[in-house]
């Protein structure tokens, strides 16, 4: 059970949240020029990474807002929270 | 076989203190090169490296396992053995694993206690009795043993379960599954490298994939912490890290590694004579030979290769097993874990080529993996023996994601209206 | 018969008060204080219950929650009966009955124990090499195994006991309230921290609070005494809570941590009613320190479980604690002080030790000279090679050994006694550390795992640490406190500490035998009778790693969870595998710590509170009013309001009459509502839904099909233009909140740039909807000033009135085809709008109705329901709802899915209409649809989703998928039930006006 430091509540525990995947997959401006091939790849294709991810999560039970969070996979460790829409603080 | 299992052998071994038992499996030493390596030792690896050396004669083949056999999923899950799958290629494929499961104790002569006591699925809003009796219907017609029970009938065959109409989400009906049931998971991993070995598989543990050399988009061989050995098939079976394996040749698979927790209650004598799953409530109970309830919770939402998850669905899953089963309200959680399953957005697996020469991946078995272990392994083994898949496997391939022939197991369970 | 080893009056015991107990319906005495082990003690029992496997007689023997083998069963047959209790952790209170388990007929005469001299064939892993043969025989071999495994017995009545959660913050979390944690506690509370000290036994104190003997001493007191005074200080202290019988089941990340604070198990059963049994802590601490002790480790030898064979430190804590003796002739069998410790309390209260077998050739010990003194026997370098005694032990047999420890020499020594204290040293307690991610170091000296790195805000102190002595603990403890508290003092600084233990320890693993290893039985793991002959034999056959050798002999995986024989087994692996302990590493401790019960685990999430239950403001009327429920997501909805014992069939073709008859009435409450508003609303719904939005005209209503990024229907419902910039969404009652999470998560992920705002409101109104030709009669009667006409309130627009003061928003839209109005007004006046539109819709016959006909009365219409006529797996076009598909819109959510080589074909599934050939059979929803019936597997071309007795149409209708279903209008088809086949013809999915006569009417 995470502590998770929402950007715009604070610290709150993990069962407020919800997770949404990885971050940084920007839904392609024109899908109809996309072959089936790039299409499924934006739709399905991931990275789901063992070691540092960034990724997006929800305070659905707080202020319903997207942000996102790099997070070591291999033992949950959270090393930063940014804003949707930033560039991410580490890389 | 040389070390052949038997009530004889056993007595045999007894006057001589059971000093002179063969090993089950060697410990050998990578060679140089192989036919086809095997990435991952658990019941699926296992398995796909006894049939390609059973049933194709590839014998000049290893398993790399980067811990020690059978201890990731394998070790790990609630052991159900069921293939009352919905759609024609799910529930072919998992009836061909279960009639495999039928008769495996025999040919790999070790005793995998494949029980048969049945698995009941409930249903507990009226979307969910639909959905069950589509589902029984088509299993029928696909020539697998289903029937739909009502009310009374379920709680006949399972007495314990609280069938009372003024319950929260009460029991409604249900399917049964007669020839579906468990096995013991340590021993189908064992009983298949025994096997395996056997027949001259290499089976090297603590030996960790780094990375897998390419020349011209085709296999060369892979880079392990004993050094780098030679290949020019390579099967990928590594299930919740499938994708770290993918991303060492650049592949981008459609899957998500999330934690599945499972716990088990302190032994107590028999109280369930079957296993039963609620998907609705989420809760799957069933009790182990040893006399534990062995009791499935379900997955977390983020991806973790840590083997935890969170509290809230351990304490969700208990939730649901004291709503069907008030009577369990004293019993006590023993041991709960966690493992990692590798998820496809359509729940059901792949068993494919790729997009490289000689590397194939069997992964995407999700939650329900343990089940499909023999089928699975027999038509891997085929896909790679013959660069191409059997035609049980078809349907799993990658492809599926492009074209949009998904073979969706949990779209089925929408609940709207 | 039985005597009395009480020995000597302990504070902790009041002997004032004598509580009667049963055992194995047997009456004996105790006293308040006492567990049901120290009673059982004192009346001399030993003989508790029966191994697992082999069924051999056991005895207690530890003091604690390591306890493998005296486990019972607590008020066997009745509500509050419990399995697999340890006899060592139950404090006795009056009416306590507890029997033995895994035994018949009886515990003193038990028909397994023939086992015991099976077991020779019985090795670790053999049913993997047999019951195989014959094939179909192992579901009868399995009935046996499985009838003479498990322990106790489950309850099989309902749970009178209440349970309850507690979320707990704070600074500092202390577990273990021996000497190191008081000190942990006292020096945090003392510097303003928030602080919480559980202890898992109902007294604090730990090992420390009973050690009243001169070998150990503070600052010139009894070690025991000095912590006594910090206890009453610390009690005192303002920031601090106290928690006793409370254990600290599970160690998460984060500093989450589990606790179970036991409330009333102590208590007679009369009193506990109405009370709170378990408390379940979930504890949030900035910072943990754990001080939870060590474990002593026992000695593994041939026959080492019989019953009178106890760890040296129980004998000592039920010496010194309760007052009780073990045995009337002791011997001990040590490898370090340990024993000595324990033999020299025995002394001082007059119990005869006859003698110590000590594995240590030279000891230079103070205790050993004492002990000399009061002729207590020393055997140096000398170990036991065996006992004797089926359910008591009654005799040992001793050898020198070896200079290297391997073998055994000379000759062998008969000594009797009627109790045996083992001790093999001690065992860190890190099981929390490790849960919690912690990684252990070895450490040689005294081979022991101790913790290496912390992966959060935590230390061990104390003995799970790794230091053991007095002298170490005022050393280290204030030291590490200092450091992680951040504070630049404590009181235990300079401190006058006398220890006189001696911290020599000669280990072995496997204790020789002069018997060859395969006629021993020398227990490892004691509950589930794993020997060292069969992790020998795991190894022997290529089992290396811990996890396999646990897995294979089943060592470790008792209710103890191996908390006594799991280092053994280590050591016994690394030795024959000639692998390092420190490179063999441990199995995984796994949660939780200690058993956890199930109800503690729930809380008050049982019976009506396992989940939310939703009604909408009308709920009270349908109850008052006959209606069945159907659950629909947390919902519970009218399914139908039968009349005159109607059953739902005549029930459901009564109301569907009605309704198209004259006027039906639904609650649809439930239904999912968005306030969309900005000035990108007209846009955002264009993205999310397939069809086009900008042109649509304020006070318009549109019905919209929202589709998935993989082009699969996701969730339909009508949208009304409310203003310019302000919408009206609705959901599926099931869709809601999903639908909500995905708007949300385009708009602020995908499209931040849009002047979008949303808001739920599915709680904020009640929706009432009236249909029928007569529909519109009632409702002018209702809104009075409101012009109903055709042209001023067509079929799907929308007007907003009121009635009295009261705001309303009406919608002339329909889900059943008929005209009807939907009436949505704030929530808390949904009932008397209701039961308005009753007594104004009497005269019209008026007649509430559930999902059912709603369901019933839509299908006529060939509207599709989400997720009963789709499953994730049929895009719009299956659904032949291309007309809602925009082909001029650039994108919208799902858009390029539907063009995937796959979802073009022709050949999927498709909704069509199914009439049955005898317009009476009603098909059964689920039902599969082929085109010949040949051998199986046969192939289906879909399924039924909807079916139906309609009784305006007097015939069975349905709605279902089929492959290519589009082009085969009129085709005959076959749905072939368990028992006979069904013909039916493929139609149009609409059954009843398909000119939308009755919409405009």
């Amino acid at each position: 059970m995470f502590l998770i430091n929402c950007p715009f509540c604070g610290e709150r525990e993990q069962s407020e949240f919800k997770a949404g995947g990885e971050a940084h997959i920007v839904r392609p401006k024109q899908p109809t020029e996309l072959s089936d091939d790039e299409w499924a790849e934006y739709l399905f294709m991931r990275k789901n990474i063992k070691g540092i991810q960034f990724e997006r999560w929800n305070h659905v039970h707080g202020c319903r807002k997207w942000f996102n969070i790099v997070r070591d996979t291999s033992n949950d460790e959270i090393k930063v929270v940014y804003k949707m829409g930033t560039k991410p603080p580490i890389k | 076989m040389k070390n052949r299992y038997s009530i004889f052998s056993l007595i045999k071994n007894a006057f001589s203190h059971h000093e002179n038992w063969q090993k089950a499996w060697k410990d050998p030493s990578p060679k140089k090169e192989y036919d086809a390596l095997i990435i991952g030792g658990g019941g699926h690896g296992l398995a796909t490296a006894y049939y390609l050396a059973k049933k194709h004669n590839m014998k000049n083949i290893a398993v790399l396992e980067k811990g020690w056999i059978g201890g990731g999923n394998t070790g790990r899950n609630t052991t159900i053995i069921r293939s009352n799958y919905l759609w024609d290629a799910s529930a072919r494929l998992y009836d061909h694993a279960l009639k495999i499961w039928e008769g495996l104790t025999q040919e790999l002569n070790y005793n995998i206690m494949f029980s048969q006591r049945g698995v009941m699925n409930l249903a507990h809003n009226l979307q969910d009795v639909r959905d069950l009796k589509r589902r029984t219907h088509a299993n029928r017609l696909n020539g697998i043993d289903a029937i739909y029970l009502n009310t009374e009938e379920i709680k006949k065959f399972c007495p314990i379960i609280n069938t009372s109409p003024n319950i929260r989400y009460p029991v409604l009906g249900g399917t049964l599954q007669k020839r579906a049931g468990t096995a013991r998971h340590d021993a189908v991993a064992w009983g298949y490298a025994r096997g395996a070995d056997e027949m001259g598989v290499d089976i090297i543990q603590n030996c960790e994939v780094k990375g897998i050399k390419r020349e011209n988009n085709e296999v060369k061989g892979i880079e392990t912490t004993k050094g780098f050995i030679k290949t020019k098939k390579i099967g990928v079976v590594a299930a919740g890290h499938s994708s770290v394996i993918a991303n060492m040749v650049d592949l981008k698979l459609p899957l998500e590694s999330k934690p599945l927790q499972a716990l088990v209650s302190e032994p107590v004598k028999p109280i369930i004579d079957t296993v039963i799953m609620s998907n609705a409530v989420h809760a799957y109970v069933s009790q182990s030979d040893k006399g534990e309830l062995v009791i499935g919770a379900g997955t977390d939402d983020y991806i973790s290769y840590s083997q935890k998850g969170s509290h809230d669905i351990v304490e969700g899953t208990l939730n649901a097993i004291l709503e069907l089963y008030p009577i369990f309200s004293r019993m006590k959680m023993l041991r709960q874990w966690g493992g990692i399953v590798d998820i496809c957005p359509d729940a059901s697996p792949i068993i494919s080529k790729t997009s490289i020469k000689g590397l194939y991946f069997n992964c995407g078995w999700g939650t329900g993996g343990f089940k499909a272990t023999p089928g699975s392994g027999d038509l891997f083994a085929h896909t790679i023996a013959n660069d191409e898949p059997h035609k049980l496997n078809a349907a799993f391939n990658i492809n599926r994601f492009v074209s949009g022939d998904l073979v969706d197991e949990h779209g089925a369970a929408a609940v709207a209206h | 018969m039985t005597k009395n080893l009480r020995v000597k009056t302990s504070k902790f015991i009041d002997e004032t008060y004598r509580i009667s107990f049963k055992f194995n319906g047997k009456i004996y005495y105790g006293f308040k204080g006492d567990t049901l082990a120290s009673a059982l003690l004192a009346n001399n029992i030993h003989l508790v219950g029966r191994s697992f496997k082999y069924h051999r007689p056991r005895g207690i023997m530890t003091a604690g929650s390591e306890e493998p083998n005296a486990i019972v069963q607590l008020h066997n047959k009745t509500a509050r009966t419990e399995p697999n209790v340890r006899a060592t952790e139950v404090e006795i209170y009056e009416g306590l009955e507890a029997s033995s388990q895994n035994c018949w007929p009886s515990v003193n005469f038990d028909i397994g124990g023939i086992n015991n001299f099976l077991s020779p064939f019985l090795p670790a892993g053999f049913y993997y090499k047999t019951f195989m043969w014959p094939a179909s025989f192992w579901e009868k071999y399995e009935y046996f195994i499985r009838k003479s495994a498990g322990l106790g017995k489950s309850p099989t009545k309902s749970d009178p006991d209440i349970y309850e959660h507690k979320y707990i913050h704070c600074d500092v979390l202390v577990i273990g309230s021996g000497i190191s944690g008081i000190m942990a506690a006292k020096t945090a509370a003392k510097n303003g921290l928030k602080t919480l000290l559980v202890e898992e036994k109902p007294n604090l104190g730990g090992s420390t609070i009973y050690q009243k003997s001169e070998i150990f001493k503070i600052n010139n007191q009894f070690s025991g005494s000095w912590l006594e005074n910090e206890i009453n200080e610390l009690k005192k202290l303002k920031n601090l809570e106290i928690k006793i019988r409370t254990t600290v089941a599970a160690f998460h990340g984060y500093n989450f941590l589990l606790a179970r604070q036991n409330l009333t198990d102590h208590l007679p059963i009369e009193h506990r009613k109405g009370k709170i049994r378990h408390r379940l802590l979930k504890i949030r601490a900035k910072k943990v320190v754990s001080a939870t002790g060590s474990i002593e480790r026992p000695l593994i030898f041939d026959n080492n479980d019989r019953p009178g064979i106890l760890l040296s430190s129980a004998i000592k804590r039920y010496v010194d604690l309760f007052g009780v003796a073990c045995g009337e002739k002791n011997i001990f069998l040590t490898n370090n002080d340990t024993a000595y410790e324990t033999a020299i309390s025995l002394i001082q209260k007059g119990i005869n030790v006859e003698a110590i077998i000590d594995n240590r050739e030279n000891i230079d010990s103070k205790l050993l000279y004492d002990l000399e003194k009061n002729n207590v026997k020393i055997y140096k370098g000398f170990t036991v090679v065996g006992t004797e005694g089926y359910k008591k032990i009654n005799k040992i047999l001793v050898m020198q050994l070896s200079k290297d420890g391997q073998r055994v020499v000379g000759s062998k020594i008969k000594l009797s006694c009627d109790c045996l204290g083992v001790s093999g040293g001690w065992t860190p307690a890190v099981h929390l550390f490790t849960q919690s991610g912690g990684k252990l170091k070895f450490r040689d000296d005294d081979q022991i795992f101790i913790p290496s790195n912390y992966p959060s805000e935590q230390i061990c102190i104390g003995s799970c640490n790794g230091d053991f002595t007095l002298n170490d603990i005022f050393i280290n403890v204030p030291k590490s406190l200092k450091k992680f508290l951040k504070i630049k003092k404590t009181e235990y600084e300079n401190f006058e500490i006398l220890s006189e233990i001696n911290k020599s320890k000669r280990n072995i693993w496997l204790l020789p035998s002069d018997k060859i290893l395969g006629k021993t039985k020398s227990f490892v793991d004691y509950q589930n009778d794993a020997t060292s002959k069969d992790i020998k034999l795991a190894l022997r056959e290529g089992f290396r790693s811990i996890e396999h050798v646990k897995r294979y002999t089943t060592t470790g995986m008792g209710t103890d969870q191996g908390k006594l024989g799991n280092m053994h087994a280590l050591g016994i692996i690394s030795e024959t595998a000639g692998t390092k302990m420190g490179e063999l590493g441990t199995t995984t401790f796994r949660p939780p710590y200690t058993p956890l019960t199930f109800g503690t685990i729930v809380g008050r999430n049982v019976g009506e509170y396992f989940d939310t239950f939703r009604k909408t403001p009308i709920h009270e009327w349908h109850i008052s009013n006959n209606a069945k429920f159907e659950n629909v997501g947390q919902w519970k909805r009218p399914w139908y309001y039968p009349k005159n014992n109607e059953d739902m069939y005549q029930a459901v073709q009564r109301e569907s009459k009605a309704a198209r008859d004259s006027a039906g009435i639904l609650d649809a409450s439930t239904l999912g509502k968005i306030d969309i508003q900005g000035t990108d609303a007209s846009e955002f719904l264009n993205r999310v839904y397939t069809n086009a939005w900008s042109k649509l005209a304020v006070n318009r209503c549109r019905y919209g099909l929202m589709l998935n990024e993989d082009g699969m229907v996701y969730d339909d419902g009508v949208t009304t233009r409310l203003a310019e910039n302000h919408y009206i969404m609705t959901t599926t009652t099931g869709g809601a909140a999903n639908v909500m999470g995905k708007l949300e998560d385009y708009l602020q992920t995908e499209w931040p740039e849009l002047d979008v705002y949303l808001t739920s409101v599915t709680d904020h109104y009640s929706t009432i909807s009236v249909c029928g030709p007569n529909s519109k009669k009632i409702v002018s009667k209702i809104f009075a000033d409101l012009d109903f006409s055709d042209e001023k309130f067509p079929h799907m627009s929308f007007k907003n009135t009121k009635i009295g003061q009261i705001n309303c928003r009406i919608m002339r839209i329909s889900f059943t085809g008929e005209h009807s109005y939907e009436i949505n007004v704030q929530a808390n006046y949904g009932k008397s709008i209701w039961e308005k539109c009753m007594e104004v819709g009497k005269d019209f016959n008026i007649t509430p109705y559930g999902t059912e006909t709603m369901h019933l009365l839509r299908a006529e219409k060939g509207f599709i329901i989400v997720g009963q006529d789709t499953d994730g797996s049929m895009t719009p076009i299956d659904l032949q709802m291309d007309w809602i598909v925009s082909k001029k819109k650039y994108d919208f959510i799902g858009k390029r899915s539907l063009y995937r080589s796959d979802t073009i074909r022709e050949d999927r599934k498709q909704l069509v209409g199914l009439l049955t050939d005898n317009p009476e059979e009603v098909l059964e929803e689920g039902a599969q649809i082929i085109a010949n019936v040949k051998k199986t597997p046969i192939e289906m071309l879909g399924h039924v989703t909807s079916s139906y007795y309609s009784p305006n149409l007097k015939k069975s209708i349905a709605l279902g998928v089929v492959k290519g279903g589009k082009k085969m209008m009129g085709q005959k088809l076959i749905v072939p039930m368990e028992n006979k086949l069904i013909n039916v013809t493929i139609s149009d999915p609409v059954f009843l006006d398909k000119e939308n006569k009755k919409l405009n009417a």
